[in-house]
């Protein structure tokens, strides 16, 4: 068991589920081994009906597709598509909010008011819509259409491209990978990778690179920007994390998948006094309602709710026998999860219509009346307690306590209101640079150990940590995310954390906010008259997994940022397509990726590159 | 002894074995390593239809091996284990290809930049001592058994069908 995860809760439900006759996805991943090579290195094509086709890595069968496709051409195609998924992902999700704003400014959706007017102010005019003597309704109207219109625009490129530095616009204007519309890169994405469109593998990672930045830049904006706009903009705020807490005595809820649009108002409506009396009937002494993966990062970042923990413990929160229901909406939702709540009383309850599980209840959410579905959800939950089974339950007692909610404006706020202490602080080299540590879990590596190995280096190092998603949440379960965890750091990061009273870690949200993550690094680049591929900066995906954060990884590289992934991408299937993305979209981007699977390696990667960064601006390094 | 058996029906022809094969022989013996040696390593075994069917095709480790007796190198011998094989054995393959002329299903091939023969040498076996194409097998078409025991199970699939 032990090397399946770093994390105890992790280990001792491992034990268990063992112990039940359950099988989770490490058991399932053993039974893929050994898996296809070709699906590794990228080199099988499914792309027509002539094929499947498969170019011989070794030089010893087919060098091409039936087409005439060769490996770059199949490995630039595949790595293309999976961006296109990956924004499409993103876009679609922020695509169902910016949906919910419209609703709610029509007026068809009241439980989702505007909470926070100052940011929608800030976006309508950084839009060019007219704010003075208008009702909140009527500017949420306008933002919303124009926001929409984002998705089909025909104005020639998107609008959020003007957070960047006019030296980085000037390097995707003369690429020809300015994004034009975030569904129309999708859309390209897919036409030029079927048969017989484009087949050079550069321009075709050019298109993914287009894609994802309108992914990074516009997709993903659009879903934390408006977020904030409907469910209040993050502000450092205490919990805490890990399965332990799942509370024995009480009926335990959690939410499971990226939307914070129902996951909000079921925060609230587990707080209605009916329900929690109809909890007290049944013998529960209260409503406990826990998040994972990033809707729990959402409502977490918001309402301070629990965290029950990451992506690969999905699976185990239901082994504890303790949770009555588990809500999911859509992305990273293993469908094994009916499986396993077979094993358990666990309701599987799904609610997006982009996503059914066999298995599972299907209770439709419904903007337009939010909070009666909810309460439907939660009195599911309530009655289901009765069915728990004492015996088959066990909580781990692991939960730590974190400090999460560093929204932009969280930090400017925590910084005095300006960049400048930040600024200072790198520029003293108190703070060497900063580094996103983002991305999913991947049982092909050991749970949460690169993570927590690569952000411990980085901070010893006074590497200032910007984290989301699960590795946010890996941080969380380690300490990481309190203020406390500065005693780790480097003597100049410590002090810095200590003054501002603030974690070596901060955690920016969800895997959307990433978002947040670029537009600081945009706002520091501008401050400081330079390009974001200037900047002492690097990205890291040390255990990801989905297609998403192919597509992040893309747009990270593409805004300037050195990336490293801790897992192997299939591209090594062609040379050529490899070097592209490792060397030689330094001299066209300003940035390469790189790949590195032993977290302390991958760190000091990055604490080089950030002392190249600070040495060309004339900075100790 | 075991031998490499195959189930003709399992067999989807998604070459798993000829690239663990492959990998078997290269030197760093990981995939990611292996693409990109020089030079290329070779597979031993090779998967061809027959239209109806797919089959993968490799050394057979014959009882009364042809290649042992055409090769005029001495270099062709049977080891201790039943293994076939033109390395370590008392000459050096000198790339003549009598043993690919012999060979009643061309699964010797040559290493044209050597000039010598290039076969299963079982040069790839992990702990339990599988061989990497029957490890790499997702079907179950390849399995090292001892040929009494695959005869069994052929026998008791005729009969439930009979």
């Amino acid at each position: 068991m032990s090397e399946k995860s770093i994390d105890q809760a992790t280990l001792k439900m491992l034990s268990k589920a063992k112990a039940d006759n359950v099988s989770l996805a490490w058991d399932r991943l053993a039974a893929q081994e050994p898996q296809c090579g070709f699906g590794q290195l990228g080199v099988c094509c499914r792309n027509c009906n002539m094929g499947p086709c498969r170019v011989d890595p070794f030089g010893d069968g087919p060098s091409e597709g039936v087409c005439g496709a060769t490996a770059d051409t199949i490995v630039a195609r595949n790595l293309v598509r999976a961006i296109a998924a990956g924004a499409a992902s993103h876009s679609d999700h922020g695509r169902g909010i910016a949906s919910t704003l419209y609703a709610s400014a029509k007026g068809h959706a009241p439980d989702y008011p505007v909470k926070d007017e100052v940011k929608l102010k800030a976006l309508a005019k950084e839009f060019g819509i007219a704010v003075e003597d208008r009702t909140s309704q009527e500017i949420a109207l306008e933002v919303a259409e124009t926001v929409l219109d984002e998705f089909g625009t025909r104005k020639g490129s998107l609008q959020f491209v003007n957070r960047v530095p006019l030296k980085r616009k000037e390097i995707w204007d003369k690429l020809g990978i300015t994004p034009r519309g975030i569904d129309r890169e999708v859309v390209e994405c897919m036409h030029r990778t079927h048969i017989g469109v484009d087949n050079d593998y550069v321009s075709l990672i050019l298109q993914g690179m287009r894609t994802a930045l309108s992914d990074g830049w516009g997709g993903s904006i659009v879903a934390t920007e408006i977020s904030d706009i409907l469910f209040g903009t993050p502000q450092p705020i205490k919990g805490s994390c890990n399965l332990g807490v799942l509370q024995a005595d009480q009926v335990n809820i959690i939410l499971h998948g990226h939307e914070p649009t129902l996951s909000d108002i079921l925060v609230h409506a587990a707080r209605a006094p009916e329900l929690l009396a109809a909890a007290k009937e049944k013998g529960a002494s209260g409503i406990n309602v826990c998040g994972m993966c990033c809707t729990g990062n959402e409502i977490l970042m918001r309402h301070g709710v629990p965290l029950a923990g990451n992506f690969l413990q999905q699976e185990l929160a239901i082994v504890t026998g303790a949770v009555e229901a588990m809500v999911v909406d859509i992305q990273c939702i293993m469908p094994s999860l009916p499986q396993v709540a077979a094993c358990y009383h666990t309701k599987v309850i799904s609610t997006s219509p982009k996503a059914k599980f066999p298995g599972a209840e299907h209770i439709p959410f419904d903007e337009h009346n939010a909070m009666e579905v909810a309460e439907k959800i939660v009195l599911a939950a309530v009655e289901n307690f009765s069915n728990r089974r004492p015996e088959r339950v066990n909580i781990p007692s692991d939960r730590m306590d974190y400090m999460a909610g560093f929204s932009v404006e969280a930090i400017l706020s925590a910084l005095g209101g300006s960049l400048d202490p930040l600024l200072n602080a790198i520029k003293s080299g108190a703070i060497k640079g900063i580094v996103g540590v983002v991305g999913c879990n991947n049982p092909k590596y050991k749970h949460d150990q690169s993570h927590i190995n690569f952000v411990n280096e980085l901070i010893k190092n006074n590497v200032l940590v910007v984290a989301t998603g699960c590795a946010a949440i890996a941080c969380g379960k380690y300490g990481l995310l309190l203020p406390e965890a500065a005693k780790n750091a480097g003597d100049g990061l410590r002090a810095v954390c200590e003054a501002l009273k603030i974690p070596p870690v901060l955690h920016m949200g969800s895997c959307v906010d990433i978002s947040r993550i670029m537009t600081v690094a945009a706002a520091i680049a501008n401050a400081l008259g330079v390009d974001i591929s200037d900047l002492p900066l690097a990205g890291a995906a040390p255990e990801w997994m989905s297609e998403k954060a192919v597509s992040i990884g893309t747009y990270v590289v593409s805004s300037g940022i050195f990336t490293i992934l801790g897992t192997v991408p299939p591209v090594l299937g062609s040379k050529n397509v490899a070097e592209l993305l490792t060397s030689g979209a330094e001299g066209v981007v300003g940035a390469v990726f790189a790949v590195e699977e032993d977290p302390v390696a991958a760190a000091d990667l990055a604490v080089k590159h950030i002392e190249k960064k600070r040495l060309a601006l004339g900075l100790e390094p | 002894m075991k031998e490499i058996m195959v189930n003709i029906e399992r067999c989807l022809s998604c070459h798993s074995c000829e690239l663990a094969c492959a990998v078997a022989h290269s030197s760093g013996k990981t995939l990611f390593s292996a693409v990109s040696e020089t030079p290329k390593p070779l597979k031993r075994i090779f998967v061809h239809s027959s239209g109806t069917k797919n089959v993968p095709v490799s050394c057979r480790h014959c009882e009364e091996a042809p290649c042992i007796d055409a090769c005029i190198a001495g270099a062709m011998h049977r080891t201790a284990d039943g293994t076939v094989t033109n390395e370590g054995g008392s000459g050096v393959c000198t790339g003549c290809w009598m043993c690919v002329m012999v060979c009643p299903y061309g699964v010797i091939r040559s290493r044209q930049t050597a000039r010598v023969a290039v076969k299963c040498d079982r040069n790839c076996l992990n702990r339990e001592g599988v061989p990497a194409c029957v490890q790499a097998c997702p079907t179950g078409a390849l399995q090292f058994i001892e040929v009494d025991e695959f005869s069994i199970q052929k026998r008791k699939n005729f009969v439930a069908v009979f």
